[in-house]
């Protein structure tokens, strides 16, 4: 069998095996379409919301990112696991001791306000519908790149398959699914990366390979590597190019963006008891972490494979998948000096070969030698990480129009019933939505993605741990530091990015901070507003003094499982 | 009864500040596990290496050390906390009253 018949087997029968789940998990009630009834063990949740939170950029981009950046990708691998501490410290327990069903449920009723409410309907929807989009585009390009369709046609394949399933099965569903998605992915990923592992310095763990010798040599593979660097004139690998200042603001901003990205929250509204959600929220970084610990490794194989490949080699004598990706137009050549030779250089007037990011992942099954079945399980991981994501987030949008619009707004009196025809309505209409947008990229996917965290950072994040943890937090500290954070990092993004992204430089950043990093003073901003407003205002009713003495103790009234009634 | 009721108030609110002790102290060790060794004090860290291996401390710590150490942090905050919520007699318990 050739590489496209592996493929098509392998992603046919990981397919199959998500829609038998799907079918076998059908939603019956509100509270199954939501948080899948809060019966979900915790060890299921954990394993779910790995897949939840690990997307097309996790499983496709990162490692290729730590790949071109070396010390300075560390701000992806400790944002991306760090905010899950916390999300277990500061809200996931006492967010599921509140119950309910969503993330604005819980600020409308903490801060007993329909405009509270409405904001984080607005913001939920926001960050949820931009990141979705990067999700359908990465389906799109796995597809077309390994089964040889368009990329629309990739598209379409993705929306029809989530729309079965996360219409169908709502929280219930997608649970499930997510699980079996977990597996596939993490297999596909560790795969791979063993392999290359053994064949470069003998050790089976990459994580240990990493710091190990070059197989047949006494340097340190990392050693190696900064030598490479050195004398291409690239930064160290190991110590990176970025500021401090600016490494700690992008953590900081990932991180507390990941705490407040309102798909990964609602996941610990699914598990039973205000325990479970702590031990989940254990087990989910343990599972990232078995992902977000090989990525470096990855990365510092494939480099250091790539440079000794290509660089002063003869262009004519590289290997196959070379002409191969340079077809994609992902890696090109452009011979300067017309010597027939690869010049691969730091200095963009003498350098002569470009690389994308992206193929690092994508490639490495090729670069290293490996048999055909693994580049099928590759092709079969990335769907699986872009498909687990976006249902995720389709069901956030679904809930946010469903019940928090709907329901809790607009038409208080509708029925059960006709809130969940209202939730798979809406769940229909965001994957086309979502498709259409993977279809006709705006063309700054990317952007939009670091936009989403920079929001969930400055508007999410503050309300909800004050919420927690001050008595004194009102409705009007609480909307102003939401609006103050929201402005405030929005106008610098978008001045930055979309308005004069020619003055997108250090010199012209506010304190060295980049645009990526800007979500944490947006954050301070918040915290700053919200403070202040509340103490010049009156404190809150005896009614939310009441529900913040409930939430923050797992027994008493309104024990989180009384939901499922 | 009345007795009753405020010794449970009274544990509720031990409870709470138990727990917002232990957040605290994991926060501080999260901090300096992350922000301090992995990005402050990292190219100091630098000049030492793990023994046995080619990794320089501080690009260990922050891209596998401090994943490790957050995991680590979940589950010991998870841990303490069944502990207190037994201690003080304020866990969960369903219909029947069963833990």
């Amino acid at each position: 069998m050739n590489v496209q018949a592996w493929t098509f087997v392998i992603v046919g029968l990981s397919f199959a095996l998500y829609i038998a789940i799907a079918l076998w998990s059908r939603a019956k009630s509100t509270g199954e379409f939501y948080v899948a009834g809060g019966g979900v063990s915790p060890v299921a949740n954990g394993l779910a919301t790995a897949a939840d939170w690990m997307s097309a950029a996790s499983f496709l981009s990162m490692a290729g990112i730590i790949s071109f950046s070396g010390y300075d990708g560390s701000v992806y691998l400790m944002g991306w696991t760090g905010g899950y501490v916390l999300l277990a410290l500061l809200l996931a327990p006492y967010l599921r001791k509140f119950g309910k069903f969503t993330v604005p449920d819980f600020v409308g009723d903490r801060y007993a306000s329909q405009v509270a409410r409405i904001v984080a309907v607005v913001c939920a929807l926001f960050v949820s519908f931009t990141y979705v989009a990067g999700q359908m585009r990465g389906v799109g390009v796995v597809f077309s790149r390994f089964l040889e369709v368009s990329i629309d046609t990739g598209v379409m394949i993705g929306m029809g398959l989530v729309l079965f399933y996360a219409v169908l099965g709502g929280m219930k569903g997608i649970t499930y699914t997510q699980v079996a998605q977990y597996c596939v992915l993490i297999f596909a990923y560790l795969v791979p990366a063993i392999f290359i592992s053994i064949q470069m310095t003998g050790h089976a763990l990459p994580q240990t390979g990493f710091g190990a010798d070059v197989q047949g040599t006494a340097t340190p593979l990392l050693d190696r590597l900064d030598g490479l660097h050195a004398e291409l004139g690239f930064a160290a690998y190991t110590r990176g190019s970025k500021s401090m200042v600016d490494v700690f603001f992008i953590t900081a901003a990932l991180m507390v963006g990941t705490a407040g990205l309102p798909h990964i929250i609602v996941r610990f509204y699914t598990v039973p008891k205000v325990r479970d959600a702590r031990w989940s929220a254990g087990w989910a970084l343990l599972f990232i972490a078995l992902l977000y610990t090989t990525a470096p490794a990855v990365a510092a194989f494939a480099r250091t494979n790539l440079i000794e490949t290509v660089s002063g080699k003869e262009h004519a004598t590289l290997p196959e998948w070379v002409g191969k990706w340079e077809q994609t137009g992902l890696i090109r050549f452009e011979d300067r000096n017309g010597d027939g030779r690869v010049q691969y250089l730091a200095d963009p007037a003498q350098n002569e070969l470009t690389i994308d990011k992206d193929i690092m992942v994508l490639a490495n099954p090729e670069i290293a030698g490996l048999p055909d079945w693994v580049v099928g399980l590759v092709a079969a991981g990335g769907l699986a990480a872009a498909l687990s994501t976006a249902a995720g987030l389709l069901l956030v949008v679904s809930s946010a129009i469903s019940h928090d619009l709907l329901k809790r707004a607009l038409l208080p009196r509708i029925s059960e019933h006709g809130e969940l025809r209202a939730a798979r309505i809406s769940a229909a209409v965001a994957v086309v939505a979502a498709g259409y947008v993977g279809i006709h990229p705006p063309g700054y996917v990317a952007e939009v993605v670091a936009f989403a965290f920079g929001l969930a950072a400055s508007s999410f994040f503050p309300a909800l741990v004050l919420g927690i943890f001050s008595r004194r937090m009102n409705a009007a500290g609480a909307v102003s530091g939401m609006l103050a954070g929201l402005v405030f990092t929005a106008s610098y993004i978008v001045h930055f990015k979309f308005l004069s992204p020619e003055l997108n430089r250090p010199e012209h950043w506010l304190w060295g901070i980049s645009p990526e990093g800007i979500g944490t003073l947006g954050m301070c901003v918040n915290f700053a507003v919200a403070w202040c407003v509340s103490r010049v205002t009156p404190p809150p009713s005896e009614d939310v003094q009441r529900l913040i003495d409930r939430i923050r103790v797992p027994s008493g009234a309104g024990e989180a499982h009384e939901i499922s009634a | 009864m009345n007795a009753q009721h405020s010794n449970s108030n009274e544990r509720r609110q031990r409870y709470w500040r138990r727990n917002l002790r232990l957040v605290a102290i994991l926060l501080v060790l999260w901090f300096a596990l992350s922000y301090g060794a992995s990005i402050l004090l990292a190219p100091w860290l630098n000049q030492f290496r793990i023994p046995g291996t080619g990794f320089r401390l501080g690009f260990w710590m922050a891209q596998q050390g401090s994943i490790v150490a957050f995991v680590a942090l979940i589950f010991v905050y998870a841990r303490r906390m069944d502990r207190i919520e037994r201690v003080e007699g304020v866990e969960e318990r369903d219909e029947e009253g069963q833990r």
